[in-house]
């Protein structure tokens, strides 16, 4: 049964609605494709299923502007997007097939590095200089939140550190995981401690 | 502003509806691709506090008028219509008798009746988008639907 718009006397034009969802499925992906050819494809997002839980990944035209795990709420993340980045927010898998794909591998454990355009936009200031630092931490390796703190010149920022890697706009393709406490425990995750112990377990083996 | 993509699964069966109702089978789909691309175009610079409805349906009515064709072409008696164009790209199960019923209206009661039975539209604001006045729109409005009644009898249960 077609849903009834609020003026429609007895269901008169049900049947123009009658079974529209196939329609209407291949129309937003027109749309999308028209967007992305008319440059008014501002963000672009899908997701992807991962043993850490469906990620969100949203892609401007300069790259990889957002990885978010399902505790962060990814319609709140798309309505912060929407307002920092742009409203052009489409659901548009094309752009992000081979951040995808990536993210594929290295849960497969055949990639060890991604190799994807970023836009860091989302991060700013200090921030941003631990999140650049965050890209050099190799595949496997573990770094202290102190470690990090000196390594981008601030020996003291270590809870900085910790608020930067908390808000890490690139979880996963930006290894902020790999950041641990000084003792050797795991420390605190945007995606969890549990996603954390995943990623570092995976890289371990 | 939400994200665009909120306002496409909120209203674009409203828009493939009222496209339908205006345009028929064979260009609501375009209709529809060329509004919400149009829509797009505009949306960073909407006032928050628009009404996104009357928005949308004031770029569908201009996409159809561009699209054109339903609206140029002289009203056919249904009976004549073929039952089902093999040609359109819309689901089987699309009612052609409606579209035939809708399409027997003169153009401005048909998107008067889209406009306010479909997208809920106030009659002053489809005035707006008719070019008449008020009163003008419900009678076209009020018209168009006791006509489509019985053009288009629906099972009384």
């Amino acid at each position: 049964m077609a849903t009834i718009d609020r003026g429609d006397p007895d269901g008169l034009f049900d049947g123009l609605s009658s079974d529209s969802a196939d329609l209407l499925a291949q129309l937003r992906r027109r749309l999308a494709a028209e967007a992305q050819s008319a440059g008014l494809l501002d963000v672009a997002y899908r997701t992807v299923d991962t043993p850490v839980g469906r990620l969100l990944l949203a892609a401007t035209p300069a790259g990889l502007v957002r990885v978010a795990y399902p505790i962060e709420d990814h319609d709140a993340v798309l309505t912060t997007l929407a307002e920092r980045v742009s409203p052009r927010v489409l659901a548009a898998p094309a752009r992000l097939d081979a951040a995808a794909r990536e993210i594929d591998e290295y849960f497969a454990g055949v990639r060890t590095h991604f190799d994807l355009p970023l836009d860091l936009q989302l991060t700013g200031g200090f921030r941003r200089q631990v999140i650049e630092h965050l890209t050099d931490i190799g595949y496997g390796r573990r770094e202290s939140y102190a470690a990090v703190a000196a390594a981008v010149g601030n020996p003291r920022a270590v809870r900085a550190v910790g608020s930067a890697c908390a808000h890490n706009p690139l979880p996963v393709v930006v290894p902020c995981h790999r950041v641990v406490r000084s003792d050797g425990s795991i420390g605190q995750y945007v995606g969890g401690i549990e996603a954390k112990s995943t990623l570092l377990t995976l890289e371990a083996a | 502003m939400p994200p665009f993509e909120e306002v496409v699964a909120e209203y674009g069966p409203m828009v493939l509806r009222v496209c339908r109702a205006v345009l028929g089978p064979t260009d609501a789909a375009d209709a529809w691709s060329e509004t919400f691309l149009s829509a797009l175009r505009a949306y960073p610079d909407l006032d928050p506090g628009a009404n996104i409805e009357a928005w949308l349906v004031t770029i569908a009515h201009r996409r159809a008028i561009d699209i054109g064709r339903a609206l140029t072409r002289a009203p056919v008696p249904a009976e004549t219509l073929p039952e089902r164009p093999s040609a359109a790209p819309d689901p089987a199960d699309y009612d052609h008798d409606l579209w035939a019923a809708l399409q027997a209206l003169p153009p401005k009661q048909r998107q008067a009746v889209a406009y306010h039975y479909l997208a809920g539209l106030p009659h002053a604001e489809i005035a707006a988008l008719l070019g008449n006045s008020t009163d003008a729109a419900r009678r076209a409005a009020a018209d168009g639907l006791k006509t489509l009644r019985k053009l288009y009898p629906k099972d009384e249960t």
